[in-house]
């Protein structure tokens, strides 16, 4: 398998998916910087988390027409997976791969918090790891993370099991949902489900010193199902 | 040299200088200044860059151990952590401006001072901050803790460094002057660390980062001055902050540093291009040439005097190995950066300045940097506390933490970490909350812990007694951890220094601060003062932030205050007099502040401190807290909320016992099954270890007093800040 993280002005959870993604996949992973205008044949490409121009005019706008991104669209149209990770979110979002749009958060305050959220859809290559309905504890640290969509997408959205994650509650947790999304959305799927993109940071549930390992199951499903 | 009118009298007394200071200035040009040398001396020569009341008695403080690589003086301090591994950190101050414009001037002290971290060549891996505000009444503090903690969370997040811990304060003595101390960890290879010392005659001057502009003109003269009622008036001597620029600019350099083209650099921080020049041309025993005009300028007809003296952020000056030129604006054209040759190094040890051709200034260096004032300020010592007045507890132990867990001094401060990424960078192993943050030593199993403390309130009462504890309350954080402490910055805040009251408290800080780092060998590396911190004559607390860090050589034996097991049995170590003078119970339930502050016993507590950590580093404690504000009680409190465990305590009746506040204390929690073995231990080294409770259901329970469950607890304790900061 073959994985590639684009690089943006600004990405800063770039190394954070890239130690992850290579300690899953026991390779290295190929980092892309955003003005190359072409990219080496890969199994998945990574949009990472972080503040990419500095979410300067809108979070995700301007790097969703860096060189780039005309070459990860091209290939996500081919079915390459990709797998947008908070800012990425945002890019997918702005590249037009995903519906909806990321709002500021309901508190309007950054939240950073390890948060529960449940698999909608296990049946997807970035999900076969986890059991549907499994709880996952995951930190979010966002600023821009309130999904947002129109009736008529999020219901195209629920009817084609494209959610992925919901934030949900557990026992004496009063805030399940860290940031006004609607129905609860933490991330979710294009319609053939080969491009994800999510608030939650897996990379930082990756490794038993992270207080948890929730994360790797997604890239560990990523892993068995691209090699 | 332009004809320039003559520099009249309120020019000078304008630009901060005394009569003598100006005298100097004549001897040293031999001639009079023109208004952009006036400028530069005045920058130069001001409290903020030169240090001259405090440089008499920091040279008092003890800066060396065998793991030193570099103490203050330069960006930041170097410490060795082992495997060819360096810890560069320092921590800063940014009163002034975060009190006129709280966003900015938070997030402009964190670029800073990751700034003088990454200038040494290190990767930043972890911020800290020390944040003080006035009284939770006051008119203004709520604005502030908002704009302050965004500010903060702003230009961490964005620069994608963790924010992994810090302190929250709120006093009525800071609200007129706030305290933003901002600290940074970076981690480099021991062998590449660079240094600022400009070398090699003809080599030129790069600058590099953001375009120059008006902003933060005279912020280190405003840093350096008393707030009036014109304060309101210096907004625009607020720098504003780019941490976007700021995270392409650590990626540039590191880039470079990759390369062997850096012969020196230095950021420019306060006092901007004057302060990073000249500097860099001191150290380096050589002169410097600058053509203004090739200064990267975000306006139109900025004047030499203005470039010279702007204080816009993000950028940064090197001095280049010839021939370099090429390749390194290329890595800074790829990263889309500013980056020009603005000057060369020369042999003449003097800072010219040439402006499209014509000299602008002419001053030599060395007296510059060496005839700079320095003054041994009259000081009086500060008179020892009276005896603490009789205390009668006005309630019972229980009501009282409830109390006082859900007051300004003790409740969560989740509010404000929650804003703060503590997570990016995916090292972080300890999170806020605890003794000490815990970050992973990237792409190893060892750790470094990073706390920051002080305790103003004993301070005051006792300057000498505050500092030492200051520094011995830096260290029981990290050996709580288990981790091995190495050395501390300082972020020294007082009031005016002009007044011998005052000047007192400085004395004694820091000859409490010096004796304890002597004892606990934990020496200062870096540092930074800022004195003037009053409005209207009335002085802040004395404040001597320190910020520390220590080395976890295996990240599995850390311990952490959460309690993990039930059936598990609390052992207290160290002596419990019942200390109540100074606590957080006097002030906050009988609105007290009398008596001394608790005494610091420093071998006691290098004593009990090595015990503690022994255990952990042999893996037999995983479970430990330290003992400071509010005592046993909120201690063991703390532990139980973290982990959802109650607690049944046991133990005389005696409010001194349970909120007494003594010194180089801990609480273990420890399987029922080890217990004999650490009492015997501890007994065999004379080490004082008692057993006052055991582990287990959902309540805190106290002798006979009414039990509290730990969620009604841990309910107050989260919401008074949350609900302080949403309230009008």
């Amino acid at each position: 398998m073959k994985a590639s993280v684009i690089v943006f002005p600004g990405s800063n959870c770039d190394r954070d998916i890239q130690v992850a993604l290579a300690n899953s996949m026991g390779g290295p992973v190929e980092m892309v910087w955003h003005g190359q205008t072409e990219m080496a044949q890969t199994d998945l490409i990574v949009l990472p988390g972080g503040f990419s121009y500095g979410d300067y005019l809108r979070c995700g706008a301007m790097s969703a027409r860096s060189p780039i991104m005309r070459e990860v669209v091209a290939r996500a149209q081919q079915g390459v997976a990709v797998l947008g990770i908070c800012n990425g979110f945002q890019i997918l979002l702005e590249a037009g791969l995903l519906p909806g749009a990321l709002l500021l958060n309901a508190g309007r305050n950054f939240v950073c918090r390890d948060i529960n959220i449940r698999v909608e859809n296990s049946q997807t290559q970035f999900t076969s790891r986890y059991e549907q309905g499994q709880i996952l504890r995951i930190p979010v640290a966002h600023h821009d993370g309130q999904y947002f969509a129109d009736p008529d997408t999020l219901a195209e959205l629920q009817a084609g099991d494209r959610i992925a994650f919901r934030y949900c509650g557990s026992a004496g947790d009063e805030s399940a949902n860290p940031n006004g999304s609607i129905d609860d959305i933490a991330g979710i799927f294009n319609d053939r489900r080969t491009v994800l993109g999510l608030m939650p940071h897996p990379e930082r549930a990756a490794d038993p010193l992270h207080g948890g390992t929730d994360g790797r199951g997604l890239l560990d499903s990523l892993v068995s199902a691209l090699s | 040299m332009r004809n320039e009118p003559n520099i009249t009298p309120a020019q000078v007394a304008e630009h901060g200088l005394s009569e003598a200071e100006y005298q100097t200035i004549l001897n040293v040009l031999g001639r009079e200044p023109n208004l952009t040398e006036l400028g530069i001396f005045s920058v130069m020569w001001s409290e903020h860059c030169s240090y001259k009341s405090s440089k008499f008695w920091l040279k008092t403080l003890p800066t060396e151990a065998p793991w030193v690589i570099c103490g203050p003086g330069e960006n930041a301090g170097v410490v060795d952590i082992g495997d060819g591994k360096a810890a560069i950190f320092k921590m800063e101050s940014h009163n002034h401006p975060s009190f006129i414009e709280p966003y900015q001037g938070a997030a402009t002290g964190v670029g800073g001072i990751l700034r003088d971290v990454f200038t040494m060549g290190a990767r930043p891996i972890a911020n800290m901050n020390a944040l003080r505000f006035g009284a939770p009444e006051d008119a203004k503090t709520r604005h502030l803790v908002a704009g302050v903690v965004a500010g903060v969370g702003g230009y961490g997040n964005c620069v994608g460094v963790p924010t992994v811990g810090g302190e929250v304060n709120f006093d009525a003595a800071y609200n007129g002057n706030i305290l933003v101390n901002a600290m940074t960890v970076g981690l480099a290879d021991a062998d590449k660390i660079f240094y600022s010392a400009a070398a090699g005659i003809g080599n030129p001057v790069v600058y590099v980062g953001s375009k120059t502009g008006r902003d933060g003109i005279h912020g280190a003269t405003m840093a350096s001055a008393e707030f009036d009622d014109a304060t309101e008036e210096k907004r625009p001597t607020v720098q504003v902050g780019d941490p976007f620029t700021e995270k392409l600019l650590i990626e540039a350099c590191l880039e470079l540093m990759g390369t062997d083209a850096i012969v020196a650099i230095q950021d420019m921080g306060a006092a901007g291009l004057t302060c990073s020049s000249v500097e860099m041309a001191d150290k380096g025993g050589v002169g410097l040439d600058l053509d203004i005009d090739k200064v990267p300028q975000r306006e139109t007809g900025m004047t030499p005097y203005e470039v010279m003296l702007s204080e816009s952020q993000e950028r940064m000056l090197m001095v280049l190995r010839p021939g370099s030129e090429d390749a390194a604006k290329a890595i800074f054209d790829k990263w889309q950066l500013d980056f020009a040759v603005v000057g060369r190094v020369t042999d003449t040890g003097r800072f010219i300045g040439r402006n499209n051709g014509a000299v602008v200034f002419d001053i030599p260096v060395r007296p510059l940097v060496d005839e700079s004032p320095e003054y041994e300020r009259p000081w009086v010592k500060t008179s020892a506390p009276a005896p603490l007045a009789a205390v009668t507890a006005p309630m019972d132990h229980m009501a009282a933490l409830q109390i006082m867990l859900a007051g300004p001094d003790l409740s969560s401060r989740r509010w404000v970490w929650e804003q703060y990424d503590n997570s990016v960078m995916a090292d972080t192993v300890r999170k806020p909350g605890g003794d000490a943050a815990i970050v992973r030593i990237h792409g190893s199993n060892r750790g470094l812990a990073i706390t920051t403390d002080c305790t103003p309130r004993y301070c005051l009462a006792d300057p000498h007694q505050g500092g030492a504890q200051a520094v011995a309350e830096v260290w029981r954080n990290l050996t709580a951890v288990g981790a091995r402490p190495l050395a501390i910055t300082d972020c020294l805040n007082f009031g005016n220094p002009e007044r011998p009251e005052t000047m007192g408290q400085l004395v004694g800080c820091i000859q409490g601060m010096g004796e304890a780092c002597i004892a606990l060998d934990f020496p200062v590396v870096s540092g930074n003062v800022s004195l003037y911190n009053e409005t209207h004559g009335q002085a802040i607390l004395p404040t001597p932030a320190i910020g520390g860090i220590g080395v976890l050589d295996d990240l599995e034996k850390h311990a952490d205050l959460a309690l993990r097991r039930t059936d598990d049995q609390i052992i207290l170590i160290g002596e419990t007099k019942g200390h109540l003078g100074q606590t957080i119970y006097l002030r906050q339930l009988l609105q007290r502040q009398d008596g001394p502050p608790p005494p610091v016993e420093l071998a006691v507590e290098r004593h009990n401190g090595d015990f503690v950590r022994g255990l952990i580093a042999a893996g037999t404690v995983d479970t430990c807290h330290d003992l400071s504000d509010g005592g046993l009680l909120v201690a063991a409190a703390e532990m139980a909320m973290a982990g959802d465990i109650g607690l049944d305590l046991n133990g005389p009746d005696d409010p001194g016992f349970w909120f007494g506040e003594d010194q180089g204390r801990y609480l273990l929690s420890v399987p029922a099954t080890l217990v004999d073995a650490i009492l015997q231990q501890a007994e065999k080294r004379q080490v004082p270890a008692q057993i006052i409770g055991r582990t287990g259901g959902e309540t805190l329970t106290l002798n006979t007093c009414e039990p509290i469950s730990l969620s009604r607890l841990r309910r107050s304790h989260e919401a008074w800040l949350p609900d302080y900061m949403n309230s009008n």
